[in-house]
C-alpha cells in the first residue's frame, strides 16, 4: 500500500485514491462464490449482483492484502464481470458506506457516535481507538498499517451501547478500558469474541436470566 | 382517455402521460430542473410539485402518471410554498456567483429563483465546495454550481450511448463525475451544456466571451456533415461566437454534434480574405479586378474540353448552379461534385438519398449498415439509430470496420464478401432482413468511394429489394452522405455532361496535361499533387494545400456568412442565413462566378440572390418531397458480381477535422489530439 496519498477530507473524490493493486481478479474460490450470487438473478439481470460481488471483492482484498477495501481495479473487474459500464459500479461502491473506496487499516475501527452510544460513553471508545491508531486523522491508516478509525452512524445495537464495529464483529457494552483491551488483543493477532463485553446475553437486560423479575413477562407472572 | 381537472378547468388527456405533461397541455407552466422530455424521468429535483386533491402531500408531477378524476392545482398557496421551499434547499449549496457565471441570463435556476423562489436565504452554515472536473477541451465545469439534476448523466447514458458520467457518493458528498478523470468520448458531448439547467457545465471555448443578451441570433443550418441539423448562430460585431441547436424532430431532435457546435473558431482563422495571384511562381496579393481578369483571360484562352470544375463538400446550391450555367455557356461538360470519387448514381433521386428519412429510422425493424461508421459520419443520425435500438426488437448488421457505434451490432464482415453472402442468402442476417417488415439498408461513402462503388451500390439496392424493402409504402434503401453539398450537387446535375469527364477523368486529364484549367469550388479535399500542371482557380475560404497550390485564389464565404441552400442526405432543401459578413474582400461564392461570367463575355442571367433562387426553383429535384415509398423497384445498373475484395473503410478517420473550418479550429485540434494520443502512445 505504498505510494498511496491519504487525503483527509471526507468528500475528497475517490478517484484521488488510486493506490492499491494495478490489477485485480477473483481467485477461483471467490469466483465460484461470485458466480453463485449471479446465478440468483434471472438471465440478463446479473447486474443486480453488483453489491454482493463488491463485498466478495472486498473480502478477497482482505485475504490478500490484509485490508478490506475496494481498489479501482477490483471495481473494474466486477464491472467487466457483470458487463456494466464502470461508472455504474463506481456509483454503487461510493454510495454505500460499507464499501471502502480508499485504503483502510488491517482493522478498520467503526465507532458509533449516534445519540444512544454517545450518551453511554462513545467518546471514550472513540478516544481509545484514536490513541491506538496513533492519533492520525480519521479515515487515514496508522503508520503501522494496523488501524484506521471512522465515526459512523447508528449500527443498530443501541441497547448494548456503546458499540464498536471491526470487520464482521460488533463489540458491545464498551468503555474506554474494555476498548483498549480489545484493540490490544487485535494487535496481538487474537480475535476476541464479539458481543457484549459485560457478559450480557444478546440484548437481554443485564444479568438476565439470573435476575428474577427483570422482564415484562416476569412482572406479569408476579402480578 | 382520463379526464382531469387542472386549476378548475376540465381536460381530457391521452392515457399514460404524466401530470406534468397534462399541465402543459392545459397551458400551465410547471417549473422543473431534472425533467427533460427527451430523457428518462428522474424525479429528483422536486421543483415540479403540484397539489393533488386527497393526496396528503404535494406530488412530483414529472413522475406521476395521470388518472381519471384527478383534481390538480398548480398555483395554490400550498404549491407556491412547496416550490419556495424546494428552491431554498437547492440554493443552500449553490454559490452566489451569477455575475461571473457564463450561464447568467439563460440560467434556469436564476429564472426560476426569480419566479418561484424565496427572496433570501436562512442558511447560515458553510456552503459545500466541490472540486471541478476535467471533461476535456469542450466542457468547462464549475461543480459547486451543480444541483444534481443528473440530466448530463442521463443524456450520455441514454442518447449519446457513452455511459461515462455518474453520480458518486451520497447525500452531501454526491458529485457528478467520470470518477477516473478523463475527457468524454462522445461526439455529442456538447449537448450536456445545453441540458445543464445551471452553470455547472458550460462551453469551454466560449467561457467569459459574451452575455446572451449581447448576441444576435440567426437561424441557420449546419454543414459540417450531411444531416443538415438546425442550428442557431449567435454572433456579435461580425464574429460568430457560438452555435446552438434548434429543435427539429425530423432531423436533429434537440441535439447537434460537437463538430457543428465547436468548430466555429475555425471560421475566424486561416481565412482567405483577399484575392491572390501567382506571379513568377509565387502567390502575391491582388485585387478583384486583376484576379478575375486573369481567370477570364485564361478561360477564354483554354479550349472548352480542357477546362473542368470540381465542387467541394460545403459548396452551396447557388454556387453550383452558377458554375454549371457558366460551364454550359463555355460549352464545357467537365463538371463533378463528387470530389471523393464516390460512384453515386444520379439517374434517379432515390439512388442517392437517405430515403427512409432520419425520423423513419425509428420505424425500421432491421438495419444493415454497409461501409459506414455513422457515429463519426453523422453523430446525430447515429443517435437516432441508437434510439431505435433502445426501443428494442431490432437487429442491426454491420459490414465494414468494427467500431463501437453505441449500440450492439452483428458484425457480418469487413468487405464485399459479406455483402455477397447476404445477396445469396448464405448469411443468416439475410433471413432477418427478409422477415423484417421495414428493413433499412444504409450505404456509406466508404463503400461507394472506391473503384467498385457502382457494384456495391447495386448490391445494396438488390439486398433492400430482396428483403422487400423497396415498395410503395416504405423505401428502405439509403445512402448516408458525409458532405453537406453532395446531394445538392447531384440534384442540380453538377455532373459530367455528354462526353464530359468525371472527377477521375478530370484528375487523369490534369496529370496528363489534357485538362489545362481546373476551377475548384472549395474542393479542399482534393490532393493538389493530382492536379499536375493545370491552372488552378480556387474559390475557397481557408488556407490549405489547395490554396497553396492555386494559381488564382478567389476568397469565398463560409456558411455563416451567406444565405445559401443546402440539401441534406434525406433530400431536404434548407437554407442558411447570413449571421456575419465574410472577412475582408471575401465575397459570396456565386457573386464571384457572376462577375467572372461578365468578364468572360458570357454573362449569367441573374444579378441578385432572388433571381438566382428563381432559377433554382425551376430545378425539379429541389422541389421534390422528402421521404415516401418507391414505385419503381428497378435498381442502379451496377453489377454486384464486379465487387472487389478490399474491406470498406469509412472516409471519416479524424472526426474533428473533416473540413477546412474544422482544420483551422484550435478547439477541434485539441479534441483530435486527445483522440489520437492513446494510439500514438501504443504505437511507440
Amino acid at each position: 500500500m505504498s505510494g498511496v496519498s491519504h487525503k483527509p477530507a471526507r468528500w475528497t473524490p475517490a478517484h484521488l485514491f488510486e493506490g492499491g493493486p494495478e490489477t485485480f481478479a477473483f481467485s477461483p474460490a471467490y469466483r465460484a462464490k461470485a458466480e453463485a450470487q449471479m446465478a440468483k438473478y434471472p438471465p440478463g439481470r446479473q447486474a443486480a449482483a453488483v453489491k454482493a460481488l463488491l463485498d466478495l471483492a472486498q473480502r478477497q482484498m482482505e485475504e490478500e492484502t490484509g485490508a478490506r477495501w475496494l481498489p479501482r481495479a477490483a471495481m473494474d473487474h466486477v464491472a467487466d464481470m457483470l458487463s456494466l459500464p464502470r461508472i455504474r459500479v463506481y456509483e454503487v461502491a461510493s454510495f454505500y458506506t460499507m464499501f471502502k473506496t480508499r485504503p483502510v487499516g488491517r482493522f478498520h475501527l467503526q465507532v458509533c457516535t449516534t445519540t444512544p452510544c454517545w450518551l453511554r460513553g462513545s467518546d471514550a471508545v472513540l478516544a481509545a481507538c484514536r490513541r491506538a491508531a496513533g492519533n492520525i486523522p480519521d479515515g487515514e491508516v496508522s503508520l503501522d498499517g494496523m488501524f484506521s478509525v471512522e465515526e459512523v452512524e447508528c449500527l443498530g445495537a443501541c441497547v448494548n451501547a456503546p458499540v464498536l464495529w471491526v470487520g464482521d464483529a460488533l463489540y458491545e457494552d464498551l468503555d474506554g478500558e474494555a476498548t483498549e483491551g480489545i484493540l490490544g488483543s487485535l494487535r496481538r493477532g487474537e480475535r476476541p469474541a464479539p458481543g457484549s463485553l459485560r457478559g450480557r446475553q444478546a440484548s437481554a437486560p443485564e444479568g438476565w436470566p439470573a435476575v428474577e423479575g427483570a422482564t415484562l413477562t416476569d412482572i406479569a407472572k408476579t402480578d | 382517455m382520463p379526464k382531469l381537472t387542472i386549476d378548475g378547468a376540465g381536460l381530457e388527456v391521452p392515457a399514460g402521460i404524466t401530470v406534468l405533461q397534462a399541465c402543459e397541455l392545459a397551458g400551465k407552466e410547471i417549473p422543473r430542473f431534472c425533467y427533460h422530455e427527451r430523457l428518462s424521468i428522474a424525479g429528483n429535483c422536486r421543483m415540479c410539485l403540484v397539489e393533488l386533491e386527497k393526496a396528503p402531500k404535494p406530488i412530483a408531477s414529472c413522475a406521476y402518471p395521470v388518472a381519471d378524476g384527478m383534481v390538480i392545482r398548480t398555483d395554490s398557496p400550498a404549491v407556491r410554498a412547496a416550490r419556495r421551499g424546494v428552491m431554498e434547499f437547492l440554493l443552500i449549496n449553490h454559490p452566489l456567483d451569477c455575475p461571473i457565471c457564463d450561464q447568467g441570463g439563460e440560467c434556469d435556476l436564476q429564472d426560476q429563483a426569480m419566479a418561484y423562489g424565496f427572496d433570501r436565504s436562512r442558511f447560515h452554515e458553510n456552503k459545500r465546495a466541490v472540486p471541478d472536473k476535467d471533461f476535456g477541451p469542450l466542457i468547462k465545469t464549475v461543480m459547486t454550481r451543480c444541483i444534481h439534476c443528473t440530466r448530463c448523466v442521463r443524456f450520455l447514458t441514454e442518447v449519446a450511448g457513452v455511459p461515462e458520467l455518474g453520480a458518486t457518493g451520497r447525500g452531501e458528498q454526491m458529485e457528478i463525475t467520470t470518477y477516473v478523470e478523463r475527457a468524454l468520448t462522445s461526439e455529442l458531448s456538447g449537448n450536456i451544456i445545453d441540458l445543464c439547467p445551471v452553470g455547472a457545465l458550460t462551453s469551454k471555448p466560449y467561457a467569459f466571451i459574451a452575455r446572451p443578451w449581447e448576441l444576435t441570433k440567426t437561424d441557420s443550418i449546419d454543414v459540417t456533415d450531411a444531416v443538415g441539423s438546425w442550428i442557431r448562430v449567435d454572433s456579435r460585431g461580425g464574429q460568430v461566437l457560438r452555435i446552438l441547436p434548434r429543435v427539429n424532430d425530423a432531423i436533429n431532435e434537440e441535439w447537434i454534434s460537437d463538430k457543428a457546435r465547436f468548430s466555429l473558431d475555425g471560421l475566424a482563422r486561416r481565412r482567405l480574405d483577399r484575392p491572390w495571384l501567382r506571379k513568377d511562381g509565387r502567390l502575391v496579393p491582388a485585387n478583384w479586378g486583376e484576379a478575375l481578369q486573369s481567370v477570364a483571360s485564361r478561360l477564354r484562352a483554354t479550349a472548352p474540353e480542357r477546362i473542368a470544375a470540381v465542387a467541394g463538400d460545403q459548396t452551396d446550391c447557388e454556387t453550383m448552379a452558377a458554375a454549371k450555367d457558366l460551364f454550359s455557356r463555355l460549352a464545357s461538360p467537365n463538371l463533378d461534385c463528387r470530389q471523393d470519387g464516390a460512384r453515386l448514381d444520379a439517374r434517379r433521386r432515390d439512388f442517392y438519398l437517405f430515403n427512409s428519412t432520419i425520423a423513419g429510422i425509428e420505424r425500421a425493424d432491421a438495419i444493415l449498415l454497409i461501409g459506414t461508421n455513422p457515429r463519426l459520419e453523422a453523430p446525430v443520425l447515429n443517435a437516432r439509430i441508437r434510439k431505435r435500438w433502445l426501443a428494442g426488437n431490432v437487429a442491426i448488421g454491420l459490414i465494414g470496420e468494427a467500431r463501437a457505434l453505441t449500440y450492439e451490432v452483428i458484425h457480418l464482415g469487413t468487405g464485399p464478401a459479406a455483402l455477397r453472402a447476404l445477396l445469396h442468402g448464405d448469411d443468416p442476417f439475410a433471413a432477418t432482413l427478409r422477415s423484417a417488415e421495414r428493413p433499412l439498408v444504409v450505404v456509406g461513402q466508404g463503400a461507394l468511394a472506391r473503384p467498385d462503388g457502382a457494384a456495391v451500390l447495386a448490391a445494396a439496392w438488390t439486398i433492400a429489394r430482396q428483403s422487400n424493402g423497396v415498395r410503395l409504402d416504405w423505401h428502405g434503401f439509403n445512402v448516408l452522405h458525409t458532405a453537406a453539398a453532395r446531394v445538392g450537387g447531384l440534384d442540380l446535375g453538377f455532373l459530367p455532361g455528354p462526353g464530359g469527364r468525371d472527377i477521375h477523368g478530370i484528375l487523369d486529364g490534369a496529370r496528363s496535361g489534357e485538362i489545362g484549367l481546373v476551377l475548384s469550388l472549395g474542393a479542399d479535399e482534393l490532393d493538389p499533387a493530382d492536379l499536375g500542371h493545370a491552372f488552378l482557380v480556387h474559390i475557397g475560404t481557408h488556407g490549405g494545400p489547395m490554396a497553396a497550390r492555386a494559381d488564382v485564389i478567389l476568397p469565398g464565404a463560409c456558411y455563416t456568412e451567406k444565405s445559401a441552400t443546402f440539401v441534406n442526405t434525406e433530400g431536404r432543401v434548407q437554407t442558411t442565413e447570413r449571421a456575419v459578413f465574410p472577412p475582408g474582400d471575401a465575397r459570396e461564392d456565386w457573386t464571384i462566378l457572376r462577375a467572372l461570367s461578365e468578364l468572360v463575355g458570357l454573362p449569367l442571367p441573374y444579378n441578385s440572390l432572388d433571381a438566382l433562387r428563381a432559377r433554382l426553383a425551376l430545378e425539379p429535384r429541389l422541389a421534390a418531397s422528402v421521404g415516401g415509398g418507391c414505385n419503381d423497384p428497378a435498381g442502379p445498373p451496377g453489377d454486384p458480381d464486379m465487387m472487389a475484395e478490399a474491406p470498406f473503410v469509412s472516409p471519416v478517420g479524424d472526426y474533428y477535422r473533416t473540413d477546412p473550418i474544422g482544420r483551422a479550429s484550435p478547439t477541434m485540434a485539441a479534441c483530435a489530439s486527445l483522440r489520437t494520443a492513446p494510439s500514438a502512445i501504443a504505437a511507440e
